[in-house]
Formats: C-alpha cells, structure tokens, sequence
C-alpha cells in the first residue's frame, strides 16, 4: 500500500503530547490530517487528488488512437441525434387512486432483527422507488435508518435469487410441495423427531402462529431461530435478572442522566430511530423545558452514542463488568461484590454515581448487546435500584413471538444433525453456513441432513449446500406482519408483485403444511381469527383459524372505504387473485373496513404491549461470578453500521456508504487504538494475523481514536463469497474467529504482524476543508454565560460585499437550511437517504481510492482533544447554497447558476464539464462524473430509480439541489390550490429520514418558519463566513453538559472559548 | 530565378482562406438550422402509431372534451393517456366488429396495453408539469395546436427551450380564460393585450425562469 493513510510511529509519539492539551482548540478528521502527510494535503489543495482526472486502466495505445478518433469524428455530432422514439404504454385498466405522473404512498415496515420499523413507500406507477419514515408508527415516527432507505436497492438487487432449483436445476414451486409430501408424512409416525426448522428472530404474529400449527402437527419437530448479531445477552441478562424474558423499553426522554454499558443504543436496533429522537428532544436548546441531559458512556469501541456523550471512557469490553459491578455495588444492589475497577475508570465513578443518585427516577442505564448477560441485569438491578423503573424504564414482553436462548438451540440443532437425527432441515431465511459460530461446524453438521431446504433473497454460502433453494420475497413483495419493538403490529403490504417470482416466508410454511395458499390468505385469515387483533399473545397464541373462517377475500380495493389506500395496483393481481366476489356476511365487512385502515395507517391500533411488574431477583449477582481480569489483547465482534451481519453485503448503497467513525469503505479492518498500535509497531494498512485457540486470521488494521486499548474491533459481514458481484470479496471474514462461546468478547487473542500492508479505501481525508473553526463547541456552562460564543469563533472579519449596487431581492421564497450538530448523532440514515431519492451512482472501492465517491451529502467526523479518546462531532455537509456563489462566476457555458429562490442551481445538460465550479468551491461539496457511474445497463435498476430526477451521464458536475425536485412539486401542489407552501410542507430527503430532525429546511423569508426560528439562534453560525458566500445552509453550535466533577468548568473555558 | 508561385496562386490562396472560413461559418449555421429543423424537433411530422387514432373525428365529429381521456391534465404532470377501458367505454358498441379497431379489442380482450409512440417528447433531463399550465390559462391549443383539424396527431411547435422561454418571459399573449381551456379554434372575446394582463393578474401568472424550474 502506499503511504496514503499511514501514520509513522515517530509522528504519532509527537502528536501525542501535543494534543493532550488541544481540546476544544484543534479538530482533526484524521491521524494523516494531524501529522500533514504529503497525501492529506493533496486532499487539501486540490479537490480531487492528482491523476483523478485521468483514466488510469490500462488502454493500449492503438485503443486510445481509435477511440480519441472516433469521438473527434462524432463530437459535433452527438448534438444533433434525435432522440430515440419512446412509447406510452397506458394501463389496459387503470386501477383506482393511480394518477400517472404522481406516486402514491403505501404504509408497510420493514423487519430486521425480530422487530419492524414502519415506513411508507413511495411508488410511482407501481413501482417503489423510495422509503419514508411512517409518522404513525412509534418505531418510526416518521424518521428511518439507513437499512430501510437502502433496501429499495436489494429489492432491485439484480443478483438476487431468481428461481426455486432443486440441485440447480429450476422446478416449479408445487414440484417443491410435491417433493416435500413424502418426508413429511414419513415423519407423522415420529411425530416429525428429526424434522427442524431454522429460522431467523420470528416477530411475525402471522409466522408464529403457522409454526405453532406446525408444530401442533409435529409435536417433536423443532424450530431454532437464530440471528449472529441478535440481543442474546438482553435475553439472557433479563433471565437473569427476572426469571422471563421481558424487554426493557426506555423512555429517554426522561432521563436526565443517562449511563451506557457499552450500549450504541442511538444507532444501533430497531429501537434506534426512537431513542435518537428522544434523547434529541433532551439535547436540542430550543424549546427544551426539561433542560439538557447528561451521557455517560463506558465503552469498547468507538460508536455513534459515544460520539454524543458528555463523558466518555474507554474500556475493554470485558472490563465493564468490573465498572457495572461498582457502580451497582456504590448504588446499593445487593451482592454484586466489589470489584477491582481498572485504573482508567477510578477517577470516574464517584462522581458518576453521584450524578446517577441525585437524578433518582429520571436516570438510565443502559447496556450493550455486545455486554455478557450480567451486565444488563446489573443494569436493571441499578434501573430498579435508581427507582427509574416505571419512570425511565418499563418492561413489556418482547416483540419476537418465541424469545430463546439461540445460541443453545443452535448447538442443540449442530449435536442432533451430527448425530444423524435430523432428516429434514428448512431454513427460512438467514444464512446460517455463514454466520454460524466456527467452531460448530455448520456447515459439515448440516451435510449429513438428508433433505435440506432453503428459503433466501441470494443464492448464498447456505443455498450452496442445500438440496432446494427457493427464492424469497422481498418484504416490499410480500404480505406479512411484524410488530415493533414496543408490540405494535404492522401490517406489511407488498408494494410490487415479486420481481423474480419469490415466495414468502409464510407460504413455504404453508407448502410444509401442504396447502399452497398465497400469503395475503394466510396473513389475512390470521388477523380475521378471533383475538388476533387484541393482540397480546406473545408465547399464547391463539389458535389458527378453522379453515372455513378463511374465505378467499376479495383484495383491498379503494371505493368501499374512500379512506383507506388500495393494496397496490401492481402487488394485487398478483398476491390476491381473487375477482371480488360479493361481501360474504356484516362481520367480513366489519373486518374489512377495519383491515384496510390497518393498511393505510399502517399499524394496528391497540396492539402495544402494556407494561408488566417484574422483579429483579435477589442476589442474581452473587450466583455469577465475576469474570476475571484476562491479560491480553482482545477481540470484540460487532454487527457493521452499513452491512450488518452480512445481509446487505451485496447492497452497494451500504459498501460505499463511509462507516460512521472510521469513514471506510467497502472493507472491514481489525480497529485498534493509536496507542495499541504504537506499541505494537503497527500502522494503518498493516495487515495482521490473529490468532486464537488454533484459529487464525488474517485482517488489515486501522487506527481508530477513541478505541479501548489492547482491543480489536472485528465487524461482522465481510468477506463472503456467494453475495453477489457488489458484495464479493469484499473485505475479511471474521467469523472464522468467532466461537459459540465467544460471539462478543475474544480474548487472549494473539497478534502477528505478516509485514504484508493492504489498501482500505477510506473517506475521511477526502473533501477537507483547512480547519477553519468548522465545528463550535462550548460546555453548558460558558454557553450560559456567553450564548452567542459561536458566531465569535469566526476566522477573520465578516464583510457584506456585494458586487451590486442593489444586492438581489428574494422576494417570495427564499429556501434555507439548518444542522443542528448539537443533536447529529452521525448515524448515515441522510447519506442513504439522498442516494436513493437522487439517483447518485456507485463508483465502487477503486474510484473512492481516487477520491470521486459521489455521495452528495457527506458527514464529516471531527476529533479533539486526546487522541486516545477525544471528543467526536459529526457535521454533515450538503452543498451550502450560497447567496454569493462562488462556482457560479467561474462557470464558462453558465450550467450553475442561482434561482431567483437562492438555490445554486446546478443544469447538467449545459455542463461541458470544465470542473472549474467544484475547483472554485471552499466547501468542496460539488461531484463529478469522471467515468460513466450510473450503471445504464442493467434493466432491473430501470425502475428503482426517481423519475423525478435526472440520470447524470459521464462528464457533468453535480450536486446537493436542497432536493429541487420536492420543491418543485410542493411550488406547483400550493399553486394548484392558491394558497402559499406552508412551513414543513417540503422535506429534503436527508432531513425526511433524519431520526433527530438536526436538519430543518424552509422558507428563511417567512419568518414564523421553523428554520427563521433556528437561523436566529445565537448558536447559529455559517461555515467559512469570512468568505461572504453567504451560505443558506448554516449550522447549529454543539453545547456539552459536562459533570463539573469530573471536568472542571474553569479549564474547559480556557481551551474552548477565546 | 522562376516565380515559384503563378499567378493564379493569388486567387487560389484568397478562394481557399475566404473558402475555409465560408465552410467554418456555414458548419455552424447548417448546426443551428439543424437543431431548429423538424428533422431534429420533430415539428409538423407525423408518427406511425399502432392504431391510427384520429383526434380530428373524435374533438371534431363526436364532440368530446380533451379531458375525457386526457384525465390527469388538471392534476398531474403527465396529462394522461386513456386506458384502453376508456375506449372500450364507446366501442364495446359503436363500431365493435370494425377490423381497424381489433388491435383496441385485442388489448382489452388480452389485457396487454396498446404502444404508443410519443410524439410530444421532451428531453429526459426537462419536466414540464401539465396541472399548473392548465391553472395558470394555458390552453391545450396554445401548444399542441388545433387538434381538432389533425386527422393524425403532429407535434405544432417546435418545443425548443427557446420556445418554452418566450412564453415564460411574456405569458400574456397566450393566456385564456380558465373556461376555455379545452377550447379549439379559441377567440378571445376582447383585444388579447387588454385580456393577457388582466388574466396574468386575475391568475396570479408569475412564470419561474430558474434553470430549475425545468431541469433538476
């Protein structure tokens, strides 16, 4: 690898001291950045490194002679083609509510990890294109995450399984009910002993009461659920602490002080969007009347949520346990002994608990998935303890329908497979041959299954080794139901018949059962049965429906209920091929009326879980021992914040997508801290092996500030070989390390340096801007005191210049933005968020090496203080809109110019491509298609893409519009109806899937607006003001609330405020 | 020691520099006629369509209003094309055994949507919305002419941006009377510069001549 993101080590031990005392003075994006490697300052000065403009494969020069000759000879030509004919392909029957031209918008949720997120899907013409967020659901409040926005891309995935094969060869899906029959009534005189069924975290109701007819059939058969990067340990730990498996729904809005035990609980889960917004609704200074809370974060590894604490310590993972213990022990739970604290944390508990005591009942604390079992009952022994409990904190049972102790099951299904008791084995979904503990062996236990039978989106490690592999649905294809993490139920409609043909979940259930019934019958007929709706059944479920009591329905049509919207045009042939037939009885009806506003709401009333009264156990502690102090490096296994445990590893929306803290892309790497690496004589690039219990791995490291020392960060996902052309190959297994006992926590882990170096394409030097005073911090304190601190950071003075004489007038709308940093939290979900709704290309890990990623809004990630642990802000960054653009006055052939509403406007079809704007630009926010990115071949990407928005080609500039598409549209629907577009009635894309609402967009002519309201907040500052750009997107300054005790007031004045 | 050059080199030398620089210009000149040609605007040329659907008899003969078909003209951006339902409305009786009409037949019988081929086609980097021309008083036959007299469907104007533009900067010449919308062969009642302003004023006609508000 080249030296490009290197760090020597000479550099670092110089760095260090100069740092320590730099807080608040100096931001960093990256070690490169702070030592000025030759590399970081090309970043620097030009915008795109050197040779970014030229193709660098390898054209020979016979090639390059034809083709510079043939596009001279037709360079004035292609001016003058015509276009290609087009045709209009109107319906044969329109359906009801479909206007060509506007998309409607279908209620659904998406499910992951045994839970659902609520959304609705735009689709124009029956085609889906985009994911919002569903105001009405509790999971969504109207904000998603970046896996919701990016799996309109792996519904279009063009890689995705395409047929039901049996031993590769295509059969048709009654040859797989058919090839089934035998085996199973082979099976009903052992009452199905060796049948198992293997799926992933079940949070369907619909699914739960199938299996539990299944199993009904075959009492001795069994189902597993398994998920590699699933809550075992909340599962655990509530057993432990309870005695049942509850789960802990927080209410963080009213927290004051909140403690994570390693808990990324901001963007992390499906309860992730929620706790984001509540904690904002605490950290925002605008009409906050509860007052600022307080995070404390014990962590590992450097995530989002500890971006956002006002303390942060890093510790290794299986330390936390010692500081759990204390801190519940100083609190007055019972029996948790009194550990030895490692020395890094000493200095923090007092106050700490302290703090925790003084907010008795509006306190928090949280534990992380990745935390062993008696960490989180230690948390809710200290939740309980704090009085917090009905408060802060409420138990429920879970969302998944059967919760389990996975990895048990799991081995039980690998001992009885090697033991030859399993003859039939159905795995819906998931994809165990990948993610399944190493040392069980999945994959050589599973062989010796007779009939194996495997339900997938990608014909992946798991369909490889199996007999049948039969396509699955994609959830936007698919009828089924999912609650969300706090029981309410959704209702998921497909928005498009399935692509490939797939099947669903439930109708291979149904295939099992030997009754080929399409999945709106099942899922229909489950909610028809009696009690279905009340809805409480977590491990009660009602009993199916008898078979009479489930009519072949007619679909949702519109016009019996002019309220609810229709299952989608292109959805119903397909999933609900009954004609209408006449409404059978007054309670069909009923139900009916009541079905379809379940669809259009997109959730069904009255289904949350109440509250139960749950007692923590006495002396659950005493019962575990302590863990004992290893020496050591040690290894933690994370899922990956863009690819998860592996089921996106083929979307390359995520692969590009820059990781939020380490800004990597298309690759995992081992993280270390700076201080680890340095002791190991390691810099970043360097591959290494790791070794443990006989297990090796070979991996390239990348220095993480903020990471706990002697500790590996190894992220999940990478590494496959059957995920698709985007996904394959793509950076390192790390699951050949990861036993059953150790899914979280490794430890004694050996590293080796190979002396090989390896090339990680990371993002986090690309478009810097010379620190500047970009980011503004103050501590609550001295912004008390001083609430304008922010707009005096400005570099030199602020001049109003104009070249006119008469500055221009926005009279009518005048669109501005604001960030609020105070509450980003870095999550991403905006990046995705843009992509998807402005069609912005891919370019894959060779060009983002050369710095032409895309993306048009990017995050910037900011670092201060220690470099062992400094403090981490997020700014996202989209093109800044400015009044006094300077990309405007270069531009030779006027492709950018500015809209009598202050928009840059940015015209593709005039760009010559000259780049002279993005050269032009101090914020360096302007992207070029330097190669022809958008893929335009490949067919089932066609209708993914928005129709509102153009499809750049090769050689033009491009850039953040403030999504002039949404504002066009809401400019002529206000038109349409003479009124003005009111305040909140455009959302930009990015602030559309925002779980915090930082950005806000509006009209900064009005001033009632929301954003007028922000833009004069004294902590609004533009970036780079000295410039006179007079940018319209302005930033919000970051206030910290740090402990005094444990950060004393005086010295923080000293080293932030000047 | 001989001339090098005869005479005639004189000639020959101001034929070829004036020559070279004629062809330069007219190069450009035969561009700029070209691109405003109907070969490449497509203005005034007829289109082979799988039905040869006559707007002349159906506005004309029968009397039906644009909107009939054109059923999303006054909410949407895309005016609309009929569903073959909608002409099924009509010839499930009249005409129902005609030969010329069996493609029509086919598509509703098979249910396989009839291929148009557009003949008002805009590049794909411009979006033009329909709903708020009809609602600012732009009449269908301001641009796409008198519909009512093609017996097959042309394209009127040459719809280059230039085109689009006048009307941007000066729409009072084009306005009518919301009423009169869908009307062929319209005549405004009073002298059209008295009638422009005051419907720009009565219609609140503010056209956006931002870069945006076509291409994004």
């Amino acid at each position: 690898m080249s030296d490009a993101n290197v760090t020597g080590r000479n550099e670092l031990e110089a760095l260090r001291g100069r740092l320590e005392a730099t807080r608040g003075r100096e931001y960093w994006r990256s070690l490169e950045s702070l030592v000025e490697t030759p590399e970081f300052k090309q970043y620097l000065h030009r915008e795109f490194p050197q040779n970014a403009s030229e193709w660098l494969d390898p054209v020979g020069r016979r090639s390059f002679l034809k083709l510079m000759g043939a596009s001279l000879a037709l360079a004035g030509v292609s001016a003058c083609t015509r276009q290609p004919d087009e045709e209009i392909i109107p319906y044969v029957r329109q359906p009801e509510e479909e206007v060509p031209g506007k998309p409607l918008f279908f209620a659904t949720a998406m499910p992951m990890n045994g839970a659902g997120i609520g959304l609705l899907v735009e689709s124009h013409e029956g085609r889906p294109t985009k994911v919002e967020g569903n105001p009405d659901h509790p999971s969504s409040r109207g904000a998603t995450d970046l896996f919701a926005q990016a799996s309109i891309l792996g519904l279009y995935d063009p890689d995705r399984s395409r047929n039901i094969t049996n031993l590769g060869d295509i059969r048709p899906f009654s040859a797989l009910t058919i090839a089934l029959q035998d085996p199973l009534k082979a099976q009903e005189a052992s009452q199905g002993a060796s049948i198992r069924i293997l799926t992933e975290t079940v949070a369907s109701p619909t699914l739960g009461a199938q299996m539990r007819e299944f199993l009904t059939r075959f009492p001795q058969a069994k189902w597993i659920q398994w998920e590699p990067a699933g809550r075992h340990n909340a599962r655990a730990g509530s057993q432990l602490a309870f005695g049942e498996y509850v789960d802990a729904q927080y209410a963080i809005e009213k927290a004051d002080v909140i403690l994570s035990l390693d808990a990324d609980f901001l963007c992390t889960g499906s309860s992730g969007i929620r706790h984001s917004r509540a904690f904002a609704s605490r950290r925002r200074l605008e009409g906050n009347q509860a007052g600022l809370n307080r995070l404390y974060a014990v962590e590992s590894d450097a995530t989002n949520t500890g971006s956002r604490a006002d303390h942060r310590l890093p510790l290794k993972a299986s330390e936390i346990e010692a500081v759990a213990r204390a801190v519940a022990s100083r609190l007055g739970v019972g029996g948790v002994g009194d550990p030895t604290v490692p020395q890094a944390a000493m200095r923090w508990i007092e106050p700490l608990v302290k703090d925790l005591q003084a907010n008795r009942g509006k306190s928090l604390v949280i534990a992380g998935d990745g935390q062993p079992a008696i960490v989180h009952a230690l948390a809710h022994a200290m939740n309980d303890t704090l009085g917090n409990v009905g408060a802060t904190v409420t138990y429920t049972q879970t969302a998944e329908v059967r919760p389990m102790d996975q990895r048990a099951a799991l081995k039980e299904l690998v001992d009885d497979m090697n033991a030859g008791k399993v003859t039939v084995l159905v795995i819906l979904g998931g994809n165990p041959v990948y993610t399944a503990p190493v040392d069980l062996k999945f994959a050589d236990a599973m062989q010796k299954v007779a009939l194996r039978v495997q339900v997938g989106l990608y014909e992946d490690e798991t369909a490889a080794l199996c007999h049948w592999h039969i396509s699955e649905a994609h959830y936007l294809e698919s009828w089924s139901d999912v609650r969300a993490d706090d029981g309410t139920v959704t209702i998921i409609q497909p928005l498009i018949a399935p692509l490939y043909g797939g099947r669903s979940a439930h109708e291979v259930m149904a295939a099992l059962s030997g009754a080929e019934k399409t999945g709106y019958d099942l899922v229909r007929g489950y909610w028809m049965s009696p009690g279905a709706a009340s809805g409480t059944g977590t491990i009660a479920l009602p009993a199916p429906p008898p078979a009479a009591n489930a009519p072949a329905a007619p679909p949702p049509r519109a016009g019996a209920a002019p309220t609810a919207a229709p299952a989608p045009p292109a959805a119903a042939p397909t999933a609900a091929p009954a004609p209408p037939a006449a409404a059978p009885a007054a309670a069909a009806s009923q139900f009916d009326r009541q079905w379809r506003q379940w669809l259009h709401d997109g959730v069904v009333p009255n289904t949350a879980f109440t509250p139960k009264t749950v007692a923590v156990k006495a002396n659950f502690a005493a019962q575990t021992p302590a863990r004992a102090a290893a020496q050591g490096l040690e290894a933690m296994f994370r899922p990956d914040s863009t690819i998860h445990d592996g089921r996106f590893t083929n979307n390359a929306w995520l692969q590009e997508l820059p990781k939020s803290l380490t800004k990597l892309t298309w690759d995992n790497a081992a993280l270390i801290s700076p201080g680890t690496a340095d002791r190991l004589r390691l810099i970043s690039g360097d591959v290494v092996e790791l070794k443990q219990g006989g297990r090796s791995l070979r991996i390239p490291v990348w220095l993480s500030p903020g990471q706990a020392p002697d500790t590996v960060t190894l992220h999940l996902g990478y590494g496959r070989t059957r995920a698709g052309r985007a996904g394959n190959n793509t950076g390192f297994n790390v699951n050949g390390l990861r036993t059953l006992d150790a899914q979280d926590i490794l430890q004694g882990v050996e590293l080796t340096k190979t002396g090989e170096t390896y090339e990680l394409a990371c993002t986090q030097d690309h478009w810097s801007l010379e620190g500047r005073n970009l980011v503004r911090v103050a501590t609550k304190t001295q912004y008390d005191a001083d609430p304008g601190f922010a707009q005096k950071m400005e570099e030199g003075e602020r001049r109003q210049l104009s070249m006119y004489w008469q500055p221009y007038k926005y009279e009518g709308y005048a669109w501005g933005m604001t960030i609020d940093q105070n509450v980003c939290t870095g999550c991403n979900a905006c990046v995705v968020a843009c992509v998807a709704e402005n069609n912005v290309p891919v370019v894959g890990k060779a060009q983002v090496l050369n710095g032409r990623e895309m993306h048009w809004l990017r995050v910037d990630r900011y670092y201060t203080g220690d470099i062992e642990n400094p403090d981490t802000y997020h700014q996202p960054m989209p093109c800044q809109q400015c009044e006094n653009a300077s990309c405007e006055v270069v531009c030779p052939v006027a492709a950018t110019t500015h809209s009598d509403e202050g928009l840059n406007d940015m015209v593709y079809n005039r760009c010559v491509g000259t780049r002279y704007c993005s050269n032009n630009c101090p914020y360096k926010v302007r992207r070029f298609n330097f190669l022809l990115y958008q893929d335009w071949d490949t067919q089932s990407l066609w209708p993914m893409r928005n129709p509102d928005v153009t499809v750049r080609s090769r050689g033009v500039m491009e850039k953040c519009t403030y999504c002039v598409q949404r504002i066009s549209q809401a400019r002529i629907a206000a038109k349409l109806d003479d009124r003005q577009i009111r305040d909140g009635e455009i959302l930009t894309a990015c602030q559309a899937a925002c779980p915090t609402n930082a950005i806000v967009f509006g009209n900064i002519n009005d001033p009632g607006s929301q954003v007028s309201r922000l833009k004069s907040s004294p902590r609004n500052y533009t970036l780079l003001a000295e410039l006179n750009n007079r940018p319209r997107t302005s930033y919000l300054a970051l206030v910290r609330n740090p402990n005094t005790e444990l950060e004393p007031a005086q010295a923080a004045t000293d080293g932030e405020a000047r | 020691m001989p001339q090098i050059f005869r005479r005639s080199a004189n000639t020959l030398s101001k034929v070829s520099i004036f020559g070279l620089l004629s062809l330069f210009g007219g190069l450009i000149l035969l561009a700029i006629v070209l691109a405003r040609s109907s070969y490449v605007t497509r203005q005034h040329i007829f289109v082979e369509q799988p039905l040869q659907f006559s707007h002349m008899h159906h506005v004309t003969d029968d009397g039906i209003d644009c909107r009939y078909c054109h059923t999303s003209v006054e909410t949407s951006s895309f005016a609309g094309i009929p569903p073959t339902k909608t002409c099924m409305n009509c010839h499930s009786v009249l005409f129902a055994n005609a030969a010329f009409l069996e493609p029509v037949r086919a598509s509703f019988r098979d249910n396989r949507p009839l291929h148009w081929v557009r003949v008002h086609d805009l590049p794909d980097f411009v979006y033009f919305n329909h709903s708020i021309h009809i609602k600012k008083g732009v009449g269908c036959e301001t641009c796409h002419g008198r519909v009512d007299q093609m017996p097959l469907i042309y394209q009127q104007n040459s719809l280059l941006m230039e085109w689009c533009i006048d009307c941007h900067r000066n729409p009072a010449p084009n306005l009518r009377p919301r009423e009169e919308i869908t009307t062929m062969g319209y005549r405004p009642v009073k002298d059209q510069a008295e009638l422009g302003p005051e419907l720009m004023k009565a219609y609140d006609v503010n056209p956006p001549t931002s870069c945006s508000t076509c291409h994004r």
